[in-house]
């Protein structure tokens, strides 16, 4: 049942006209935007949204899954820290994700004790229920990291530090904007993380690039109608920010969370995978948190992974290209062979808001395009439009 | 991990509500929300911290598509997993 029922037909249909107008009406083809978040993209093929959007527009996955762009460098941080014998907590998504020389799981099946937690305050609770040493590994966007900042103002535990790999969304799109390969008209910016940060961040980037940012929310009516929007600046060289999704976004934001976000984070540069270096765009604890700092806690050396080549099934991984939205999962050789779910090969096929495992859930795109279509996956099967 | 969930606020001690989603009640925390949250109010949650107390007259959309991907029977589903991976982020 992976077609559900949408609230209002008739809106969907019409939405669908008007996607379909506007984008003939941009008067070149194809149109590509792109959308920054993994729940979008779940909701676009869930909801086999694709099907009905029209031949010329491309809706493109940037990297928007958190799990998918953390890199090598951190993962073999939490699997070097893990080797030693510290407790790790971590999201459960990360568990899995193949670092230089494995993953947690490969550390934990080696000995090594990984706890999986769907929130930092039960990584806490860990902490208040003994004496040992935790660390939780740290994953997520901004939507995430003010979780993270508000356990750490609130006073955790001595035993208790934080290893961060918190990105941060804003200035990776700076980035992706001027990639000559993608080509990105405009984009969609995810509704929840807007729910932090506000709609209004989005307006120097706009005035910078010349391209519009419409922020849209989670239902396939959210989504459509945010699309057509997008889709009309384009068409009208309109580069604006517009709020698609007020019933949880602001231009302001949680101005309460953001400052909490500040006072404990600090953005510095780093590796994205795929995106390669994002200057701002990582999120490490302020020189006052030193204390519950696991880099500055603990010895971290990820020199004895570097022995480890990667594998040849990692090296033929386009994950990264996937990200930068100029490939897609179709394109992939390992895609529904090699790499599957169970045993993934890239981070794109472990998370549940990765572009891989996204498409080999719901059965990827019923793409018209004959090049996308050669190396359709096999499991779910296609979903056909619903409008 | 960006897709939060709502829920009904049931309860409130100092900065820990106690929140029903469908009939799941959680502690969530309220150090990040912007606003006074009182009970009887619904609250959009993220990794087991309210992030925005819900408009009520947003909360029908907002609900229906939750509902829906709670009813899917498809325990594998992508996206209704991830919806009760954030309704178990409350401590219990």
């Amino acid at each position: 049942m992976n077609v559900l029922e949408f609230r209002d037909r008739d809106r969907a249909a019409a939405l669908g006209r008007a996607l379909a107008r506007a984008t003939g009406q941009v008067g070149r083809a194809p149109v590509s935007v792109m959308h920054v978040c993994g729940s979008h993209e779940q909701a676009i093929a869930k909801f086999g949204l694709r099907a009905s959007f029209p031949r010329d527009l491309n809706v493109i996955m940037g990297p928007g899954c958190p799990v998918c762009i953390t890199d090598l460098p951190e993962i073999d941080e939490a699997v070097a820290l893990a080797l030693t014998g510290v407790r790790i907590a971590t999201y459960g998504d990360m568990v899995r994700v193949p670092g230089t020389a494995g993953s947690l799981a490969d550390a934990q099946a080696q000995g090594a004790r990984i706890e999986t937690v769907y929130s930092v305050a039960q990584a806490v609770d860990l902490a208040r229920a003994t004496t040992e040493e935790i660390v939780f590994f740290a994953t997520g966007f901004e939507t995430t990291a003010v979780a993270t900042a508000a356990v750490i103002l609130a006073g955790p535990p001595r035993n208790f530090s934080v290893l961060s790999a918190h990105k941060y969304i804003p200035p990776v799109m700076e980035i992706v904007a001027e990639m000559p390969d993608t080509r990105v008209e405009g984009f969609l910016a995810a509704g929840h993380a807007a729910t932090i940060t506000g709609c209004g961040i989005f307006e120097p980037f706009v005035a910078r690039h010349g391209l519009p940012v419409v922020v849209a929310g989670f239902e396939p009516l959210d989504i459509l109608a945010a699309l057509v929007r997008l889709v009309e600046l384009v068409r009208d060289r309109a580069p604006e920010v517009v709020n698609m999704f007020p019933r949880c976004v602001t231009r302001e934001g949680n101005l309460n969370a953001q400052r909490q976000l500040w006072r404990v984070f600090r953005p510095i540069g780093g590796r994205w995978r795929g995106i390669a270096h994002v200057p701002n765009g990582n999120l490490r604890l302020r020189d006052e948190w030193a204390a519950l700092d696991a880099r500055r806690r603990f010895e971290i050396d990820t020199s004895a992974l570097w022995h480890h080549a990667p594998s040849a099934l990692v090296r033929q991984c386009i994950c990264g290209n996937i990200m930068a939205g100029i490939a897609s999962p179709a394109d992939c050789r390992l895609f529904g062979a090699e790499c599957v779910p169970d045993s993934p090969v890239g981070a794109c096929m472990v998370s549940s808001e990765g572009t891989c495992r996204i498409w080999h859930q719901y059965g990827g795109i019923p793409r018209l395009d004959a090049g996308l279509t050669s190396r359709a996956p096999r499991a779910g099967g296609g979903v056909s439009c619903p409008l | 991990m960006c897709l939060g969930v709502p829920g009904l606020v049931t309860d409130i001690d100092d900065l820990v509500a106690v929140v029903d989603f469908w009939g799941v009640k959680r502690r969530v925390r309220l150090d990040l929300v912007d606003e006074p949250v009182s009970v009887g109010d619904y609250v959009l949650n993220h990794v087991g911290f309210a992030i925005r107390r819900i408009p009520p007259e947003d909360l029908q959309t907002t609900l229906e598509m939750y509902e829906q991907l709670l009813h899917e029977a498809n325990r594998s589903d992508l996206m209704s997993a991830d919806v009760r991976g954030e309704i178990e982020a409350g401590s219990k």
